[in-house]
């Protein structure tokens, strides 16, 4: 959105004074590192915004900009450049971390084009109980209130040491089925990752809402199986 | 290239190591008496101060003051860094140190050593300071710059403590190295490998599991965990407390209210670990005090049995690590074996099992010797630091933070803003605003820990954010910029947007001193560094003499002094007067000497004042007095954890 107007503006290098656009981590006539560049995340890998990414291409351009960029190369530089150093090889981090998971690049894709993301990390906001109920989506009501009931069920034996096979019978059929409804949502994410890529504005547009949904989805189905996984294992 | 060499140094708890890179390859330097290790032992010299500083030793000299002065030796102080009054409650059952009487809760605790009080970065600075010396004996000319290892699950706290230690000692610290990480370097010059390797950490006072990935020479940490407070030290503790146990029921001795005699047992319990792990046997034999023997055999089967609570604590993290990594055990290629604990076969047995090594006809890495690999690897980062070396010039190590940042958020729980295992550097970006109409400061709290509440977290700093022009609630927005370093440590920034005003932050550090402290005790440890020896040394015998004569004539009013038999009286009254006689002499060795016998006659009164003390103390407490104090009985014998004893 703010993209084109971002990497528009004209900066002058520190150290040649050369105008450069602001999208750039090293001055390109002067090789000299730059301060942060103010585009986004996949821009510090020279790319579009893509949902779609060759990994090992990603991987093999960080570790090609981690050599470059990193503080351990600016030991014995001028104090701006080992400033600038750490500021690029943190951002550089952030968005390889972020771009190198499928899930936090959509989310960090649908927050770029400006869709609202329910929870932005694991962690935090997390409901003490793992429990969202106005999250819960509609076909899966009735699941859901069922498995809370046998998740409470079978803590209470747990803190009173009874054994009950049927109920963790029971749960592990209620896991399967759930990763199982886990992977169709992968299924369907990565269907609409090709249709985004390749998309015109419309399409894609019509694709982001279906992500938020798929990602709110999923995001409920992990907490739910991260959930049953842990009273099994308790 | 005009800044000299740049050494790398492993600062560990039992024993430190100073390296660098010869060529292309890294070698451990030795201290004069031609060793490698220098136990991370210190000792302040029987003689007491003049107007000068008394001197310090450090190393073996200072481990063997350990059975003869042990309240004026400390050791495994690595324990002790970057850590709070509170937080070092179960450690301070577990040393024979006093806690200096004036401590107070918020500060950085000091430890008695002798009739001086040290910070435990200051007493980490004098290790350091041996090994700078060291060094700069070998190469003969300046060493200012080194690279130092710490344990990777290393808080932000004890991360920058050791950055003071460094300091103090006259060290430009360019970077800190995770311990596991720098043992993966070391065994990495060869850049053609490619693959996944775990490194087994478990050295004397600390344990720590990293995953990386190898690829063309970059060494990418994958994550990292472990438990800064378990190693070897436990192992020994076990041991020693069955003596002691054994010792009182079956010879009626008390050895724990003899710390030199708990000295002597714990070299003792050391050795027998150390020769189970070649031999089925190993064999108590001590002579107590009243004359008697103690002897006892331990055969490996229950050494194994007895020490398994132990290794069983690695395994928690190890899973934790391979999980972190996305990884199964079966994706690891190598596991490499760091730290002397590793040389347990039980500990081999372990690691064997949690990455089904023998299963897949593979073995652990041990070609390096575990107590030089982690001082060679930070060689190999100073080598690469230092940036002129074809040998080194390909690699580059991305590291990890152990432990997830977080702020404290309403209601006490934690909002995470940089997940562990993070690649660092990392950032992040917060905004905040305010609550009241006309508020100029918001106040944040720091934590660091994988916990949901802030109070199970470890705070880390709590900072205002003030000079916030006054404007209605909600209104302002500043931003707050959380920058994890290369060396893990944490650095803030933040800026007022709405008035474009840099927010102004005062940062203060939970644990930890202050710019200005660690300035002072830079001079501190210097300025007395030239002083006339031989002047120094007669003031400083003088005044020992005075010290303990001021004590002995303050005797008679302690009830201790009534439990002195009358020929105790007289041997100390004529011990006294024969000081008395030389004392404003010359005779440096007549003062000594009158000084050593003075004390010996005085020793048992003196155990017997120390006796009183403990029980009844408030302040100017043993550090086993002041674990009882804060609310847990003791059960864990003095001791413990020094220098290893071959």
């Amino acid at each position: 959105m703010f993209k084109v107007l971002d990497s528009a503006v004209p900066v002058a290098c520190w150290s040649c004074s050369i105008g450069h656009n602001d999208s750039t981590l090293f001055c390109p006539h002067c090789s000299k590192i730059q301060p942060p560049p103010g585009g986004d995340y996949f821009s510090v890998f020279g790319l579009e915004p893509q949902l779609e990414l060759d990994l090992t291409a990603l991987e093999n351009e960080f570790h090609r900009l981690s050599r470059k960029l990193h503080p351990d190369r600016f030991v014995r530089a001028l104090d701006n450049e080992r400033q600038w150093s750490l500021a690029d090889t943190a951002l550089l981090n952030n968005a390889y971390r972020t771009l190198k998971d499928p899930i936090h690049r959509t989310e960090y894709l649908l927050k770029l084009e400006g869709a609202e993301i329910g929870e932005q990390h694991s962690g935090k906001n997390r409901p003490a109980n793992g429990k969202d109920v106005s999250r819960v989506p509609a076909d899966l009501l009735e699941e859901v209130f069922d498995l809370n009931m046998q998740l409470e069920e079978m803590r209470m034996a747990r803190k009173t040491g009874d054994e009950d096979p049927e109920l963790q019978a029971s749960l592990q059929a209620a896991k399967k089925k759930f990763d199982g409804l886990l992977e169709v949502v992968d299924k369907d994410l990565r269907a609409e990752w090709k249709a985004w890529d390749a998309g015109d504005e419309a399409a894609r547009k019509a694709g982001e809402k279906r992500m938020v949904a798929l990602l709110d989805r999923r995001r409920y189905l992990s907490n739910l199986v991260r959930d049953v996984t842990e009273t099994l294992g308790a | 290239m005009a800044e000299g060499r740049v050494v790398g140094i492993d600062l560990g708890t039992t024993n430190s190591l100073v390296a660098y890179m010869q060529g292309d390859a890294p070698v451990v330097i030795p201290g004069a008496d031609g060793t490698n290790l220098v136990p991370s032992v210190v000792a302040l010299d029987p003689m007491k101060p003049g107007g000068g500083r008394p001197t310090v030793t450090v190393g073996n000299s200072a481990r063997k003051a350990l059975i003869q002065t042990p309240e004026r030796v400390i050791y495994s102080v690595k324990r002790l860094m970057g850590r709070g009054l509170e937080e070092i409650h179960d450690e301070l059952k577990l040393f024979p140190f006093r806690l200096a009487g004036d401590v107070e809760a918020g500060e950085v605790p000091r430890i008695q050593l002798g009739e001086l009080k040290f910070t435990p970065p200051e007493i980490s600075a004098y290790v350091l300071r041996q090994l700078k010396r060291n060094a700069e004996r070998f190469f003969g000319s300046p060493v200012t710059q080194a690279v130092i290892t710490v344990p990777a699950y290393f808080n932000d706290a004890q991360r920058q403590a050791t950055k003071d230690a460094g300091r103090m000692a006259g060290l430009d610290v360019l970077r800190l190295v995770n311990e596991p990480t720098a043992a993966a370097l070391a065994y990495g010059l060869d850049r053609s490998k490619v693959g996944t390797i775990a490194v087994y950490d478990l050295g004397g006072g600390t344990f720590d599991i990293s995953i990386l990935k190898l690829k063309d020479g970059i060494f990418e940490v994958q994550s990292t965990n472990g438990d800064t407070h378990l190693g070897g030290d436990d192992i020994d503790n076990l041991l020693l407390a069955i003596a002691l146990d054994e010792i009182y029921a079956e010879h009626g001795v008390d050895l724990r209210t003899h710390p030199g005699a708990v000295q002597a047992l714990r070299k003792a319990a050391i050795d027998a670990k150390i020769r189970l792990s070649t031999e089925d046997v190993a064999r108590f034999d001590i002579e107590l005090p009243n004359g008697d023997r103690y002897q006892r055999e331990i055969p490996r089967g229950v050494f194994e049995l007895l020490i398994e609570p132990v290794l069983e604590r690695t395994v928690g993290p190890c899973n934790q690590a391979i999980a972190d990594a996305g990884i199964t055990p079966e994706q690891i290629d190598e596991v490499v074996l760091v730290g002397g604990s590793t040389r347990i076969p039980a500990v081999r047995q372990l690691v064997d099992n949690l990455f089904h090594l023998a299963a897949r006809g593979k073995k652990p890495h041990i070609e390096l010797n575990p107590d030089e690999v982690v001082a060679l690897g930070a060689a190999v980062q100073a080598d690469i630091l230092a940036g002129a070396s074809k040998t080194t010039e390909e690699m580059l190590l991305l590291d990890v933070t152990p432990l997830s940042l977080g702020i404290e958020a309403l209601g006490g729980t934690v909002a995470r803003i940089i997940q562990r295992n993070s690649t660092i550097p990392a950032s992040a970006t917060e905004h905040f605003t305010t609550g009241v109409d006309g508020q100029t400061n918001v106040a944040i709290h720091v934590v660091q820990g994988e916990r949901e509440l802030a109070a199970d977290c470890r705070s880390l700093a709590r900072f205002d954010l003030k000079g916030i022009p006054p404007m209605s609630a909600g209104l302002p927005r500043i931003e707050v910029k959380f920058l994890i370093d290369a060396d893990g440590i944490l650095k803030i920034s933040a800026r007022e947007q709405r008035s474009g005003k840099a927010a102004q932050i005062e940062v203060k550090p939970t644990y930890g001193l202050t710019d200005e402290q660690v300035e002072s005790m830079i001079l501190e440890s210097f300025d007395h560094a030239e002083d006339d020896f031989a002047k120094r040394l007669l003031i400083e015998a003088r005044n020992e003499a005075e010290t303990i004569l001021t004590a002995v004539e303050r005797a008679p009013g302690s009830p201790a002094w009534k439990q002195l038999s009358g020929e105790e009286h007289a041997a100390i009254a004529a011990a006294r007067d024969r000081l008395n006689a030389v004392k404003l002499g010359t005779d440096l060795a007549a003062i000594h000497n009158a000084t050593v016998a003075l004390d010996e006659v005085t020793r048992r009164f003196a155990e017997l004042m120390m006796e009183d003390a403990v029980s009844t103390a408030i302040r100017g407490k043993t550090m086993e007095a002041a674990g009882e104090e804060l609310g847990e009985a003791v059960t864990a014998p003095h001791a413990m954890a020094a220098a290893e004893f071959k």
